[in-house]
């Protein structure tokens, strides 16, 4: 099981980080048009802070923030966004994921609504790989838990 | 048995070595691969996604179903991390 760290300087150098690792992870997500990057960099990069979270602060703390239920809703609604999107094209007469179609449902130029679109399923797939990142590393570690309770 | 062994991996890597030479060289231009939809992208994509970092654009938007699969596969190996490993809490 992971316990709650008994180090201050730990504990709180995880606190003043966790935030500024997840502006950097959003930064990654937003800025996949212009630089390296994208959904996955930043999804992986945003499970990295609460992981971080997760070693120091112990199990029980951070699943009061992040519960089991929340990240198996969080995954299952980055892919939904994802293929959501493609049906939104669909429905506005263009073929699958063929963003430019939502120039009108957006108001702005195809070419627009295009990068737009881009942004869009880079969300859903940052969403779906934090919380399957998260998801994965929470089920290892209470794995462990488990099998102490049955223990005792 | 093993000198078998060794003559069959030997063999078969100088078979694959000879298939190489066929192959065109590294980074040409007109290779068959390059000329059918890449000049496309590289001078299109700019302009016709509003995108500046073409390699997005390609991931995003044109191969966006590709994208689509990754994201699928991602999402089914967490789904079977929490069938096999996630347990029942005991109350």
């Amino acid at each position: 099981m992971i316990q709650k760290s008994d180090d201050i300087i730990i504990k709180t150098l995880a606190r003043i980080l966790v935030p500024f690792i997840q502006i950097y992870a959003l930064y990654v997500i937003m800025h996949g048009h212009y630089s390296p990057g994208g959904g996955f960099q930043g999804g992986v990069i945003l499970a990295a802070s609460i992981i971080l979270l997760m070693i120091t602060h112990g199990l029980k703390d951070t699943q009061k923030r992040m519960s089991e239920k929340t990240v198996a809703i969080l995954s299952s609604s980055g892919v939904l966004i994802y293929a959501g999107i493609g049906v939104v094209c669909l429905i506005l007469a263009g073929n699958y994921l063929d963003y430019s179609k939502l120039a009108k449902l957006l108001h702005v130029a195809p070419a627009h609504a295009r990068s737009l679109g881009i942004l869009g399923i880079e969300i859903g797939v940052g969403l779906a790989v934090m919380a399957v990142m998260f998801s994965v590393f929470f089920d290892i570690s209470r794995g462990e838990v488990s099998q102490e309770d049955e223990d005792e | 048995m093993k000198i078998v062994n060794l003559l069959v991996v030997i063999i078969t890597g100088m078979v694959l070595a000879y298939g190489t030479m066929d192959m065109p060289d590294w980074g040409d231009p007109n290779s068959p691969a390059s000329r059918h939809v890449s000049p496309g992208y590289i001078s299109d994509a700019v302009e016709k996604t509003a995108t500046p970092n073409i390699v997005t654009a390609v991931l995003a938007d044109y191969r966006s179903y590709d994208t689509l699969g990754e994201t699928a596969v991602i999402f089914s190996a967490g789904m079977a991390c929490i069938l096999l490993l996630r347990r029942k809490r005991k109350k």
